[in-house]
């Protein structure tokens, strides 16, 4: 296999006793505002509230892949998201590696990527135009990225040919390594993946997990992952949060995990019967999204 | 004068923005001859008001030199607002097209300055805008024979280029409504956009129109850079004549940009703290 070429981030490591990631007693509302004719009426009760993180905290050590595990509409999405700046907790504290996502929201991004569960692109312009706009905006010196994108876009299985085409004309599941690439790209030292491999048929899903490991082990770099898939939780994680309702009801390592659920009668439980053991409910069951 | 580090990364980030417009400009370049086409249509059916006068008050109403004289009028002031119009929308749906795609958490996550997406944006718009417009240019004085032996055309330039800052601020102010209302805020940038065709003078002087419109044309930046062109292309009054009206402009720009960033970044927040960041309209 061969291995791939990275920048050394421009960036020097905090102490070792500073975590990656350290989220505290973090809180995300989201409500609906009554409508226009209520408002007038002088009713400002919102008409919708939904709790998304419910205080929150944990940390995560440099290095260590951790999985945030639950279903969907569970608030794991609005946690990345929080992390990544993309919305500003309510309350309580988010820092990466020290930097507090909201006071040195600058700083925080340039130590952070994020691949979400949708591919998101310019479909029009080639995975090449799509790369180098993210690697400019990264600040990644343009005749560097070139060959860098090559170089893990052929990596990640796709064809030369195919790096100079609309975006629009590949699958999703290339679509989605394309994605990992880009992320990978601005050498992040905290890597937020959100359902990465949802909706990729089992060879890509296999390619992708090996790619994850793969950064984590040969760039040293902390790897948030959001997944409902119990396996790759299982076969991936250090450490795995299970988050129901927007709360984390356990946070372990998968066998510690399993071990808090096993008895007589379920002596080698898997993460799913942890999940069940512990929510009452199966993975599956969706809880409606937060708007 | 060398530039700090930090200003050098934040210039060399905003080509991103400039490079991606680019990119997609030709990736669309069907829609682009179709805009040209439909832009080229509006200035030639606008243009040719002027040519009909007479038929339409059926009498000769005006002498040869008089419709040449509206004729210029009317195809400056289309030309112009297309311009206008071209840099005011690009900035505008910098947010709108990328909520449309999708990636608009991905920009938004980068390490970029907003300022700096924005000048990236605007740069771009002042090119697309000024060569969009170029080309209908060519067509209608292909087609019309205009009268441009007085015109001035480096004083035009300059009003054209120093006023298009004021609309590049109005724009990034615009822009906000995407980001807060994303299932029909690119839809209510075109209010914006219409409101300043009304007042603005396009293809009446500002004072002939009827109260409120001729008081409201006062506060729109777009009335000096239509009437300073038409003051330079029509009267050929240079730099020099031009002068305060480069100056107000000038200053006007200078303090709209700011004010469209600051609206801006409380509309950034604002998203941030609600969520709308993630919905794609």
């Amino acid at each position: 296999m061969t291995t791939l070429e990275v920048e050394t981030p421009a960036f020097s490591w905090p102490v070792a006793t500073t975590p990656a990631l350290a989220v505290r007693d973090a809180v995300k509302v989201f409500t609906s505002g009554p409508s226009i004719t209520k408002r007038l009426r002088g009713n400002t009760t919102p008409s919708k509230r939904v709790v998304a993180v419910d205080n929150v905290s944990f940390e995560v050590a440099r290095g260590e892949i951790f999985g945030i595990l639950g279903p969907n509409g569970t608030g794991k999405s609005t946690l990345i998201r929080l992390v990544a700046t993309l919305l500003s907790p309510d309350s309580g504290t988010i820092e990466v590696f020290g930097r507090d996502v909201i006071r040195d929201e600058a700083a925080v991004k340039r130590l952070i990527n994020r691949v979400s569960v949708e591919p998101s692109f310019f479909k029009k312009l080639s995975p090449m135009e799509n790369l180098m706009y993210g690697a400019r905006m990264y600040g990644v010196d343009p005749a560097q990225a070139r060959l860098r994108i090559v170089s893990i876009l052929t990596r990640l299985g796709i064809e030369r040919s195919s790096i100079g085409s609309p975006m629009e004309d590949m699958s999703r599941g290339m679509q989605q390594k394309v994605a990992i690439a880009r992320a990978f790209l601005s050498s992040p030292i905290l890597l937020l993946l959100d359902e990465p491999t949802t909706g990729l048929d089992p060879h890509s899903r296999r390619e992708v997990q090996a790619f994850v490991r793969e950064i984590r082990d040969a760039h040293d770099a902390t790897i948030i992952l959001c997944t409902h898939d119990m396996k790759e939780a299982d076969e991936l994680c250090d450490r795995i949060a299970i988050v129901d309702h927007g709360r984390v009801v356990a946070l372990a390592t998968p066998a510690g995990l399993k071990e808090l659920v096993a008895s007589d009668d379920l002596p080698n439980p898997t993460l799913e019967d942890v999940f069940l053991q512990l929510t009452g409910r199966t993975i599956e069951e969706d809880i409606e999204e937060p708007k | 004068m060398m530039l700090a580090p930090a200003a050098r990364r934040e210039l060399r980030a905003s080509y991103a923005f400039v490079e991606r417009n680019i990119n997609l400009t030709r990736r669309y370049w069907g829609w682009e001859v179709v805009w040209v086409l439909y832009t080229v249509a509006n200035s030639l059916a606008v243009v040719l008001i002027a040519q009909s006068v007479n038929a339409a008050v059926g009498q000769d109403a005006l002498d040869d030199v008089q419709i040449d004289a509206l004729v210029l009028f009317l195809a400056i002031g289309a030309l112009v607002w297309h311009y206008l119009a071209v840099v005011f929308e690009t900035v505008s749906d910098m947010i709108s097209w990328e909520r449309w795609e999708g990636t608009i958490e991905y920009t938004f996550m980068a390490p970029v300055r907003r300022s700096t997406h924005m000048v990236g944006t605007a740069v771009f718009s002042l090119v697309y805008g000024f060569l969009h417009t170029a080309i209908v240019l060519v067509i209608i004085v292909l087609v019309f024979d205009l009268n441009m032996g007085n015109a001035d055309y480096f004083a035009a330039s300059m009003v054209l280029l120093i006023g298009s800052i004021s609309l590049v601020g109005i724009g990034i102010m615009g822009a906000v409504l995407p980001l807060l209302y994303p299932e029909r805020g690119a839809q209510m940038t075109h209010v914006i956009q219409a409101t300043l065709v009304l007042i603005s003078g396009v293809y009446a002087a500002p004072d002939q129109m009827p109260e409120p419109l001729a008081s409201l044309s006062i506060i729109s930046p777009a009335t000096y850079v239509i009437g300073g062109i038409r003051d330079a292309l029509i009267d050929g009054d240079s730099v020099l004549t031009l002068w305060p009206t480069l100056l107000g402009l000038f200053i006007t720009g200078l303090a709209l940009i700011p004010v469209g960033v600051w609206v801006f970044s409380i509309g950034e927040r604002y998203a941030k703290r609600t969520g709308r960041l993630k919905r794609s309209g």
